[in-house]
């Protein structure tokens, strides 16, 4: 069906194109006039609030940026009165960057720096005051910023990639689009903590533990649902949707056990290494950068050189030939899984260090950019899929450079949908048969 | 097997449709198709590579060729259901290249599959009923409002029966198609195309998988559409099957045209020969395509 | 446990505003994935624009509800174009990734601070029903009986909600049973079949995304109509649960969209208000949070049990599988 309709094709893709344009133009014409918020996330339970005033006078629209943990990110903009006040969801430290491009010519923060830590204490409330004048700013260069968002994304990228080479696998051998494949990343992270936080095992102990878990759970999916399923002879679109039920299932059995919030790793505040100019990673990130590298090159090994390695590859070319030349499917298809869960555990063990935290749909978050790096790769090539991560996970903060981060995500998943529109195919896939 | 295709009364085969010598790509005297240098890849492979076509009005053209030759590849490019790298081709005088499967459909150039596609969740009648053209009760808003069609629909479903009976599945017509058997689902995508009132009717191996008492009616219904005008395009392997109802054969291997004439001298033609035995050329043609064994050919 | 309230509160549910959306949303996507076989995982986001089209109209524009509910119309139309013409030549799977991922791009564009203006981001909007109570012909009071007990703004919105849901499975029924449905129902099962008889796939495909992306819309707004529009609501689970919805009821059914819905709620409703109950009264070991967390494992497990067991629904038939391969 990929090869019908080309001149329509075409003509549609120019007409999309056409629509794009206009789409974006109503972005850029939106986003001229500024947003003017003093209050948001009003309907969080906690509040975070301050003033910002250059010699006793309030400066307006001012933009403050609040982060926190689990991802949490809000901006505001200061009022008349150089007010402005954020609703945060938990009782813990958030970072204020007061945004100095916004303030007027010649004039930054003088006491203090832009970049402030506070605590959201037991009384609920916490409020920090910026005070301006005449002075030099804080400005962090372009180039800086872009290593450190290029090392971030790397980061992010590798982790992503854990987690797309076994769905990349699974999809190659069952032709399975696993929703579920989110919360095999959560497990991960949620095993690590009741190891390392309930059980308390030392951290080192704990991961490679939760890792073991993941595959273990693979192994129980796989021959518990998947294998059953198959010899029913369900359909892919079915199939599909039986993970979408799994999905919600299990998603609201973590947050049954670990809650709504969120809950962190122990050393998950690790001291930053500063690198060069003001470039800095933290030694967790460096660990996970490694950590995935390690396990990347283990799993290449395994892909390239072993015979289940080369017989997964088979099965994904061609099943029923792969069948027929003696190779025992179920057996492979099995493996595949226990390693596509740990892979997925683990990832979602680097993911829960780089959010940080561990929330009950934290999968979730990340289960389209998942599936966007295997699009982009080619479905069911687990070195596409690498790829396919490397460029998601770099293009997500490096475009958060000059798009607003709430909306960092938008640019993988446009991306994901252009690949499938100009390649329906996959990059590396093949069209199908007709007639 | 090969009794059932003798026919009782032959039917006269219509002859000199080509003009100038024979040989690849001659022209016809009155050609419905004209395609020119037609060539489509699958990655390294040449599927199929066209110099010159011209296929007869009004008469039976077989295409025939081994596994694999090209000749499904160049009914999907012929019907827009694929694109070729590079070529042209025009149906009745007005070009195709580009035009998109169903336009080529509706300008009366209809096909069925080799992998039958009766669509085994509507009803044998409502398989048919979907053949007809111009239907307005499949404009959005018109079908809201039976009256605008119900009188339409009437008649096609009078001219639905009418082919139904003349394929012997008017028992069947409220039965969901995918209860029918293998060689009945391939009468039902002829008849369902024949819906459509082509005038080109393009079969791609009608007969596989038809029970061998099947058969003998199922070439008296090719016979019969020549006898109504349409001209057709077929694809088999059988051939008996092809000497018995074809006016003309185009021969396919590797994606040329090795050969083509009347069935006669085609299968005279050392090129056709090379092309389907290779090293076996001790062999009878009707053997090596695996209709018959060695002893009933003789 | 007060199990007057408890059964009252799941009666009344019978008829609230959200079994309403979803109904007329899961009707949507009976065209999009029963009857035309295009796997349509963003039906979250056909909501969404019809709540915040709605919403929008009224507090930025100051246009009356009616206009509200054209602009909604309008604006899944358009969403319904930009997203059909370049993906629905893609094989299903594909297209349910797309989809998603086009109704999550959409999610983040209503919740980014940069158009908080328009969009209220994480807040969400509210106090636009001036135009709709005051276009409310039931004169002021309550009325009802037993637990179907509602204002005049509550019946308002719930007697037009069901209004809505009759025409929308009017015109359903009316569509499926002509010729345009026969061809839909080709398509649903073979393309390519359809297109060799010299029927516009494409188009037909489109009409029917945007046809069901109207009646998204359409619950988006009665979603929309009672109070306030949340830009929480409208996330990748939504999609999710009126599936679940749908394929309970029967996905290429009239009725079963409605039923399914129904369903849904009824037991969505009872579950909140009897496993909450049952924690603190201490006959769950669990505490109450806990307990109202159950409802949404049941979901998925249902979502499963369905799509393994009896994929047609409870009003399918069980020859006319509606799967596509
Ligand atoms: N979609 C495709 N992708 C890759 N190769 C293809 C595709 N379609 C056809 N081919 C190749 O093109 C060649 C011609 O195939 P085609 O189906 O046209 O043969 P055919 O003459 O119809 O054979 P048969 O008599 O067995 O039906 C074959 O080698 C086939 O493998
Ligand atoms: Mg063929």
């Amino acid at each position: 069906m990929a090869l019908a309709k080309h001149s329509t094709f075409r003509r549609s893709a120019g007409l999309v194109s056409l629509l794009l344009t206009a789409l974006v133009a109503l972005l850029t014409f939106l986003s001229a006039s500024p947003a003017s918020a003093d209050e948001a996330n009003m309907d969080e339970p906690f509040r975070v609030s301050g003033n910002v005033q250059n010699k006793g006078e309030p400066l307006e629209d001012v933009l403050i940026t609040v982060t926190g943990p689990g991802g949490y990110e809000v901006e505001v903009e200061t009022d008349a009165e150089g007010k402005w006040r954020v609703g945060v969801p938990e009782e813990e430290e958030y970072e204020v960057t007061l945004d100095e491009s916004t303030l007027p010519d010649g004039v930054a923060v003088v006491e203090g720096s832009n970049v402030r830590t506070v605590e959201v204490g037991p009384a609920g409330r916490v409020s920090t005051n910026f005070f301006i004048g005449v002075g030099e700013r804080n400005v962090t260069s372009f180039f800086d910023q872009f290593v450190e968002r290029l090392a971030t994304g790397l980061n992010f990228g590798l982790m992503l990639a854990l987690a797309s080479i076994g769905a990349s696998l699974v999809f190659g051998t069952t032709r399975l689009s696993n929703f579920a494949h989110a919360e095999m990343v959560t497990f991960g992270a949620v095993m690590a903590y009741f190891l390392s936080v309930a059980i308390a095992l030392p951290i080192y102990l704990a991961i490679p533990l939760a890792v073991l878990l993941s595959g273990v759970f693979g192994l129980a999916m796989d021959a518990g649902l998947w294998r059953p399923l198959r010899r029913k002879g369900l359909g892919t679109v079915q199939l599909m949707i039986v993970s979408i039920g799994l999905s919600l299932a299990l998603r609201y059995i973590f947050q049954f056990f670990i809650g709504g919030g969120t809950v962190q790793l122990p050393g998950s505040n690790s001291p930053q290494i500063p690198l060069f100019g003001a470039v800095s990673l933290s030694v967790i990130d460096i660990v996970s950068m490694a950590i995935s590298i390690v396990v990347i090159a283990a799993f290449a090994f395994w892909l390239l050189r072993t015979r289940i390695g080369k017989a997964t590859r088979a099965i994904s070319d061609n099943p029923s030939l792969a069948a027929a030349s003696g190779i025992d499917v179920d057996r492979v298809v099995r493996i595949v899984w226990i390693i596509a869960a740990g892979l997925a555990g683990l990832a979602g063990v680097l993911y829960a260090y780089y959010r940080p935290g561990i929330k009950w749909d934290m999968g979730a978050q990340i289960l389209l950019l998942v599936f966007a790096a295997i699009t982009l790769g080619g479905l069911g090539t687990a070195f596409g899929a690498l790829v396919g991560s490397l460029i998601v996970g770099t293009l997500v903060e490096i475009s958060s450079l000059w798009i607003p981060a709430d909306l960092k995500y938008v640019g993988a998943l446009v991306l994901l949908i252009l690949i499938l529109l100009f390649r329906p195919q996959g990059i590396l896939g093949r069209r199908e048969r007709i007639g | 097997m090969s009794s059932d295709v003798t026919p009782n009364a032959p039917r006269p085969k219509s002859t000199g449709l080509h003009s100038g010598p024979i040989q690849p790509g001659v022209a016809k005297v009155d050609p419905i198709i004209v395609a020119d240098g037609i060539k489509r890849t699958f990655g390294g492979l040449t599927a199929v590579d066209v110099d010159h076509l011209e296929v007869p009005r009004h008469a039976i053209t077989a295409l025939i060729g081994p596994n694999g030759a090209g000749k499904t590849t160049l009914f999907n490019l012929l019907t827009g259901f694929d694109k070729p790298d590079a070529g042209t081709w025009s149906f009745d005088g007005q070009s195709l290249s580009g035009k998109p499967a169903y336009r080529v459909a509706r300008m009366g150039q209809v096909r069925t599959f080799q992998l039958t596609k009766a669509l085994g969740l509507l009803t044998v009648l409502e398989n048919m009923k979907l053949g007809a053209k111009e239907q307005t009760g499949e404009k959005f808003w018109l079908s809201l409002f039976p009256g605008f069609w119900r009188r339409q629909e009437a008649a096609i479903e009078e001219k639905a029966r009418e082919l139904l009976v003349k394929f012997k599945l008017d028992a069947k017509e409220a039965d969901f198609a995918a209860s029918l058997s293998g060689g009945q689902r391939k009468l039902l995508e002829m008849a369902r195309a024949l819906m459509t009132d082509p005038t080109l009717v393009m079969l791609d191996e009608p007969m596989a998988g038809v029970n061998p008492a099947l058969t003998q009616s199922l070439l008296d219904k090719i016979l019969d559409l020549k006898d109504e005008g349409m001209t057709v395009l077929f694809v088999e392997h059988d051939m008996a099957m092809v000497r018995h109802i074809a006016d003309w054969v185009v021969v396919m291997a590797e994606g040329r045209i090795v050969a083509e004439g009347p069935p006669a001298d085609v299968m005279q033609n050392p090129a056709v020969i090379d092309a389907y035995l290779g090293a076996h050329q001790e062999l009878d043609l009707g053997v090596v395509t695996g209709r018959h064994t060695a002893d009933e050919v003789e | 446990m007060d199990w007057g309230q408890i059964l009252s509160n799941t009666a009344s549910s019978l008829i609230g505003p959200a079994t309403i959306a979803y109904a007329l949303a899961a009707i949507g996507l009976s065209v999009h994935f029963g009857y035309a076989g295009l796997i349509n995982m963003g039906i979250a986001g056909f909501m969404a624009i019809g709540a915040y089209g709605y919403a929008i109209s009224a507090l930025t524009f100051g246009l009356p509800w009616w206009a509200g509910f054209l602009v909604g119309i309008g604006a899944s139309i358009v969403f319904a174009l930009i997203l059909g013409i370049p993906t629905l030549r893609l094989r299903g799977d594909y297209l349910a990734i797309v989809t998603i991922a086009a109704a999550e791009v959409l999610r983040l564009l209503f919740l980014t601070g940069e158009f908080d203006d328009v969009t209220g981001s994480a807040d969400g909007l509210s106090g636009y029903h001036a135009s709709f109570r005051a276009a409310n012909p039931i004169p002021d009071g309550t009325y009802g009986f037993g637990p179907w007990t509602y204002n005049a703004n509550g019946w308002w919105v719930r007697i037009l909600g069901i209004a809505i849901v009759a025409i929308v499975a009017l015109i359903v029924w009316s569509l499926m049973r002509s010729p345009w449905g026969r061809v839909l129902k080709g398509i649903r099962e073979d393309e390519d079949a359809v297109r060799a008889l010299g029927k516009n796939v494409f188009a037909y495909k489109l009409q029917a995304l945007m046809l069901g992306g109207v009646f998204g819309a359409l619950g988006g707004i009665v979603y929309a109509l009672p109070s306030a529009v949340n830009p929480g609501v409208y996330v990748t689970s939504l999609t999710f649960f009126v599936y679940t919805a749908l394929l309970l009821g029967g996905a290429a059914t009239i009725f079963g969209p409605i039923l399914g819905s129904v369903i849904f709620w009824v037991l969505q409703t009872f579950l909140s208000n009897v496993l909450p109950a049952l924690a603190t009264s201490g006959i769950l070991p669990v505490t109450s949070t806990q307990a109202s967390t159950l409802r949404f494992v049941l979901v998925g497990v249902i979502l499963m049990l369905i799509v393994i067991f009896s994929p047609q629904g409870i009003l399918g038939n069980k020859k006319e599988l509606t799967f596509v391969k």
